[in-house]
C-alpha cells in the first residue's frame, strides 16, 4: 500500500481518523517487559508512573525530526498535570492495535491527535483522581490536581500520583466522553517552547538512527539494482565478489516489478560494510533491457509541448467561457511553465537491520510509514505480520521517502536469505538512483484581466504522468486548486505522459510544485495589469470567508489575514526604497490545513544573474494553538529555506530510464552561505490546530521567482532557476 | 592489517584493509557510531571528526593515512572546553530537526571556533559547508554566535 498524501485521499484519511473513526483511545495497558521503571504502574498504552512520580509517556509516531516525539507526548502531559520535568518519553514500537495508525505524513501528527491524547491524559488524571477520592472516601469532584499531585481542595490534603498509581491497577478506565478536557487558558506545557526531548543524545553523538542499530552477530549488506527501475540481472560475477576478503555471502534477488517493493538486484553480505561495497565493485553487473530506458527528461519536455498543441486529453473544470472572457480581457499572458523530478535525499541513507529467526522477523526500521511496511514484509517473504515485529528508530530525514518501505523488505528478504542479522545500508548514489520522485510536470496557461484588475479567466493545460485517469503517485492536481472557483471563466484541462520512473509524495507534495506556477502565472497576471501584487492578490481572494465547503473549503478570509500580515512584516508598502536590483516578491498557498503567506527580498547581480536571498518573512495560520513554538519556528524556517533550495539548486534528470544526478556533488543543496534569515509570524485564528511539517514550503518558491521578476525584469517560468538567463 | 589509532584520547587497534575508510573503522570496527554517513564523497559533512583539532571527512580519509595523529569524534565533545559550549548552545537553541547532520556541524563548528574565536557571518558562512538537509541553517547560525559569546540575532 502506498500512502498518498494529496488531495481527496489525503483528506479522507484526516476524516476518517478525525471525525468518522470518533475516539480511538488505546485504554489497553501496555506491558513492557523490563523496560519499565521498578513499580511502575501502567495506566494505558500511553502513560505509565513510577512510585517515584517520574512519568513515562509513549511517543506513537516515527520522529523524522518533525518533533513529534516531544509534542505529541506534550499533549498527554498537559491534561494528566504534571510537571514536564518529570516526563520521561519513550519511542513506541510499530503496533497499531495499541497505537492505532502510526505515522508522519501530511503534517497530520496535531490534527489527527490533538483531541485524542488530550484525551488520553485527561482519562489517566481522572484514575488517579479516583484512586485519591476513593482513599479519602470523599467525591472525585472534591479534589483537583497539580504537578503530579491530587489535592483534596476544601482539607489541603495531597498525594502524589506516584502514591496513588499503583491504585489504578486493574480500574477500569472511565468514559472518555465524560471526562472534560482543560481549559487552553490554563495550559502549562502545551504552547511554551520546550527543546525536543532527544536533544542532548543528538548533539553528543549517541546512537538514534537506524543506521546506528547493533545486534550481536550482525552482518553488513549492500544491495545493487539496475539504474533503469525495475531491470532484471543480466549477469554479475558473483564468485569475484565471494572471493573479496569479509564478503560471506552474494545472491541473486529475482525481485518483482512493483517499483516501491523489492525489486530485483544483487546482495553482497559481509562482516563490514566496507567489504560488502567491495564485493559490489567486483561484480561488474549488467542489465537485462528494461522498456523504460527508452525515457528521458528531454523526451518528455518534447512530449509536454506536443500533448499542448493538440486537444487535452481530459478536463478537470469548466467555469463559464474562458475563450470569451479572454477575448474582452484588458491584458492577457500566455505562458508555459515546467519543474523538474526532485530526490527527496534526507541525509540518512535508506537502511534496516532485520534478524529472522525461528519463523519470527525482528526489524530495525527508519520508516515514516512502518505498518505498511510490516505488510509489505509479510506479503513479499510470505510471513504472517503477527510474526513480524518493527522497532521504530529516529529517521535521519523523511521528506516522503521513507513512507515507502522498499529498503526494509530488501533487508527483510536478504537477512532470511543471509540466516544471521544484517543490516542494509544504501549508498547515497543507491537511495538518489532509486527515489521515488517528486514527478515533474507542464502547465500551459492563458489567463486575462480586466481594466479593474479582476482576474476574469484563467486557463490551465496541466501535462503530468499517467495514462489516462490513472496518474503517477503525486502528479495530481484537484479541480479546486487555487485559483479556480476565484475567476468566474475557468477551465482546467489535463493530459498525461506515461511514466517507468517510480514517483512519491515529497514535501507537500502537489503543493510543492503547483505554488510555483499559480502564484508565478498570478504575478505575471498582476504586473500585466500594471497592479501592486498584493493588492492584487487581495482583490483576487475576494471578500467570501468561504469559498467552497468540506474537505476542500478554501478559507479566503484566513488567506487574506496571513496575507496583510506578511506584507505588514516584510516593509512591502516601501520596497520601492529598496536598491536597484533588489526587489520583493510574494506569493501565499493553502496547503495541508494551513494558510501562509511569504514574501522574499532578492537581489540579482546582472553582471553575472547571481541570486541573493537577502530574506524570507512568513506569515502562518494554522489555527489556535501552537503545539509546541520552539519546535513549530524551527519546521517553518527549515522548510521555507528547503524551498529556496528546490528553487535555487535542485533537479533529477532522466536520461535513458535512469536518473542521471547521483550525489551532493551534482545534485546539490542549499548550504550556509545561501541560507538567509526568516522571520516568522504565527497568526492566531479560532480554527482547531493543524501541522506545520509541511505547509511553509511552497509559498517561497514563487515568491522568490516574484522578487527575481520584481528585480531583473527576468521571468522563472522553468525551475531550478537558470541564473544564466538573469545576465542583464 | 591492525592499526592502532588514537581515538578520543585511547589507543585502539582495528583489524582492518588500509583503503578502508577511517568513517567505516570508527562505526563498524570500533563501534563509535557518531560520525554519519552522509555521501561517502565528502560533500555533506555528516562524517566530520577532528583531526589533530583540524575538521576533517572521515568518510574519504583512508585509516592507513591517519598514522599516530589524534582522532577526536563528538563522543568526546563534553570534554572539550570549546566543543562542550558549542553543544551547550546547541541544546539551548534546540538546534536540530533530524539530527542526522548535527554532530558533524558541531564538529565543524567547534574547529572554527578554536581558529577563530569570535566568528563574523563571513567566517561562519566560510566554515560551515556540511549540509543540513533539514535546513536548520538559522539555528546553527545562531548557535554558533551564542557559544562565541557573541549576540544572537538570528
Amino acid at each position: 500500500m502506498t500512502l498518498e498524501l494529496t488531495g481527496a485521499s489525503r483528506r479522507d484519511l484526516l476524516k476518517a481518523s478525525v471525525v468518522g473513526g470518533g475516539l480511538v483511545l488505546s485504554f489497553s495497558i501496555a506491558p513492557k517487559a523490563g523496560a519499565a521503571e521498578a513499580g511502575a504502574q501502567a495506566l494505558n498504552a500511553y502513560v505509565r508512573i513510577a512510585p517515584n512520580g517520574l512519568v513515562t509517556i509513549m511517543a506513537k509516531n516515527p520522529e523524522i525530526g518533525q518533533g513529534v516525539k516531544t509534542s505529541l507526548p506534550m499533549m498527554i502531559a498537559e491534561e494528566l498535570d504534571v510537571l514536564w520535568e518529570n516526563v520521561r518519553i519513550e519511542q513506541a514500537d510499530n503496533d497499531p492495535k495499541l497505537f492505532t495508525r502510526q505515522f508522519a505524513g501530511g503534517s497530520l501528527a496535531t490534527p489527527m491527535n490533538y483531541d485524542d491524547l488530550r484525551k488520553v491524559g485527561a482519562v489517566a488524571r481522572a484514575m488517579l483522581v479516583n484512586a485519591a477520592a476513593t482513599a479519602w472516601n470523599c467525591p472525585s469532584g472534591e479534589c483537583k490536581t497539580a504537578e503530579g499531585h491530587v489535592i483534596h481542595v476544601s482539607t489541603g490534603r495531597k498525594a502524589t500520583y506516584g502514591s496513588l498509581a499503583g491504585q489504578c491497577a486493574g480500574v477500569a478506565a472511565p468514559d472518555p466522553k465524560t471526562i472534560p478536557l482543560k481549559d487552553p487558558k490554563t495550559y502549562k506545557i502545551i504552547g511554551q517552547p520546550k527543546r525536543q526531548y532527544d536533544t542532548k543524545k543528538v548533539v553528543t553523538g549517541q546512537p538514534l538512527f537506524g543506521i546506528d542499530v547493533r545486534v550481536p552477530g550482525m552482518l553488513y549488506a549492500t544491495f545493487e539494482k539496475a539504474p533503469v527501475f525495475g531491470a532484471k540481472v543480466a549477469t554479475a560475477d558473483l564468485e569475484a565478489a565471494r572471493a573479496v576478503k569479509g564478503v560471506k555471502k552474494v545472491f541473486i534477488v529475482e525481485g518483482g516489478t512493483k517499483l516501491d517493493g523489492l525489486l530485483p538486484g544483487v546482495a553482497v553480505v559481509a562482516d563490514s560494510w566496507w567489504a560488502a561495497r567491495k564485493g559490489r565493485n567486483a561484480l561488474k553487473t549488467t542489465w537485462q533491457d528494461h522498456p523504460t530506458s527508452k525515457q528521458s527528461s528531454a523526451g518528455f519536455d518534447k512530449r509536454a509541448a506536443e500533448l499542448n498543441a493538440g486537444a487535452p486529453q481530459m478536463n478537470l473544470r469548466k467555469d463559464g467561457d474562458v475563450d470569451a472572457a479572454l477575448k474582452g480581457a484588458a491584458h492577457t499572458v500566455e505562458a508555459a511553465y515546467a519543474y523538474p523530478f526532485l530526490s527527496h535525499a534526507p541525509l540518512e541513507p535508506q537502511n534496516t537491520t532485520a534478524h529472522f529467526k525461528d519463523g519470527k522477523m525482528e526489524m530495525w526500521a527508519p520508516s515514516q510509514n512502518p505498518e505498511p511496511g510490516r505488510q509489505l514484509v509479510a506479503s513479499t517473504l510470505g510471513i504472517k505480520p503477527d510474526d513480524i515485529t518493527v522497532h521504530m528508530t529516529r529517521c535521519g530525514g523523511g521528506f516522503g521517502r521513507r513512507l515507502s518501505n522498499d529498503y526494509m523488505v530488501e533487508a527483510a528478504w536478504i537477512a532470511r536469505e543471509a540466516g544471521a542479522p544484517v543490516k542494509l545500508l544504501w549508498t547515497r548514489e543507491d537511495d538518489m538512483h532509486h527515489d521515488l520522485y517528486r514527478p515533474a510536470g507542464y502547465h500551459y496557461f492563458k489567463g486575462g484581466v480586466d481594466d479593474k484588475g479582476n482576474v476574469v479567466a484563467w486557463q490551465d493545460h496541466f501535462v503530468t504522468f499517467g495514462e489516462g485517469e490513472k496518474l503517477a503517485s503525486s502528479a495530481g492536481m484537484g479541480g479546486t486548486e487555487f485559483p479556480a472557483r476565484f475567476v468566474p471563466n475557468c477551465k482546467i484541462d489535463q493530459s498525461t505522459i506515461p511514466l517507468g520512473v517510480p514517483t512519491g509524495p515529497m514535501r507537500a507534495p502537489g503543493s510543492n510544485a503547483l505554488a510555483f506556477v499559480n502564484q508565478g502565472f498570478i504575478d505575471e497576471l498582476a504586473h500585466a495589469a500594471g497592479a501592486d501584487p498584493v493588492a492584487f492578490k487581495m482583490k483576487l481572494l475576494g471578500d467570501a470567508p468561504m469559498v467552497g465547503t468540506g474537505p476542500s473549503g478554501y478559507n479566503a478570509g484566513r488567506m487574506r489575514g496571513v496575507l496583510a500580515e506578511a506584507a505588514k512584516m516584510s516593509g512591502w508598502a516601501a520596497r520601492d526604497k529598496l536598491p536597484k536590483g533588489t526587489a520583493m516578491g510574494v506569493a501565499f498557498h493553502y496547503s495541508h490545513a494551513g494558510y501562509f503567506a511569504e514574501v522574499v527580498q532578492a537581489t540579482v547581480n546582472p553582471a553575472n544573474g547571481a541570486i541573493k536571498v537577502d530574506k524570507v518573512w512568513v506569515a502562518a495560520d494554522v489555527g489556535r494553538q501552537i503545539v509546541n513554538p520552539l519546535g513549530a519556528m524551527n519546521q517553518v524556517q527549515g522548510a521555507a529555506i528547503e524551498g529556496l533550495s528546490h528553487a535555487l539548486y535542485q533537479k533529477i534528470t532522466i536520461v535513458d530510464g535512469a536518473a542521471k544526478e547521483s550525489n551532493f556533488s551534482n545534485y546539490p543543496l542549499l548550504r550556509m552561505a545561501a541560507a538567509p534569515p526568516v522571520e516568522v509570524k504565527f497568526v492566531i485564528t479560532d480554527y482547531p490546530p493543524t501541522g506545520l511539517g509541511e505547509p511553509a514550503l511552497p509559498p517561497v518558491i514563487p515568491a522568490l521567482c516574484n522578487a527575481i521578476f520584481a528585480a531583473s525584469g527576468k521571468r522563472i517560468r522553468t525551475l531550478p532557476i537558470d541564473t544564466k538567463q538573469l545576465k542583464a | 592489517m591492525p592499526y592502532k589509532l588514537n581515538v578520543n584520547g585511547k589507543v585502539l587497534e582495528a583489524d582492518v584493509d588500509a583503503d578502508t575508510p577511517l568513517l567505516w573503522t570508527l562505526r563498524d570496527t570500533l563501534g563509535i557510531t557518531g560520525p554519519k554517513f552522509g555521501c561517502g564523497i565528502a560533500q555533506c559533512g555528516a562524517c566530520t571528526v577532528h583531526i589533530d583539532g583540524k575538521a576533517t571527512r572521515s568518510c574519504v580519509l583512508p585509516v592507513s593515512a591517519v598514522g599516530d595523529k589524534a582522532v577526536t569524534t563528538i563522543e568526546a565533545m563534553e570534554n572539550h572546553p570549546i566543543g562542550k559550549k558549542v553543544q551547550a548552545a546547541w541544546m539551548d537553541l534546540d538546534v536540530a530537526q533530524c539530527g542526522y547532520c548535527q554532530p558533524g556541524q558541531i564538529m565543524a563548528a567547534t574547529a572554527l571556533l578554536a581558529k577563530t574565536p569570535k566568528p563574523t557571518d563571513a567566517d561562519i558562512d566560510q566554515a560551515m559547508t556540511n549540509i543540513c538537509r533539514c535546513a536548520t541553517y538559522t539555528r546553527i547560525r545562531a548557535a554558533i554566535k551564542q557559544a562565541s559569546g557573541q549576540k544572537v540575532t538570528a
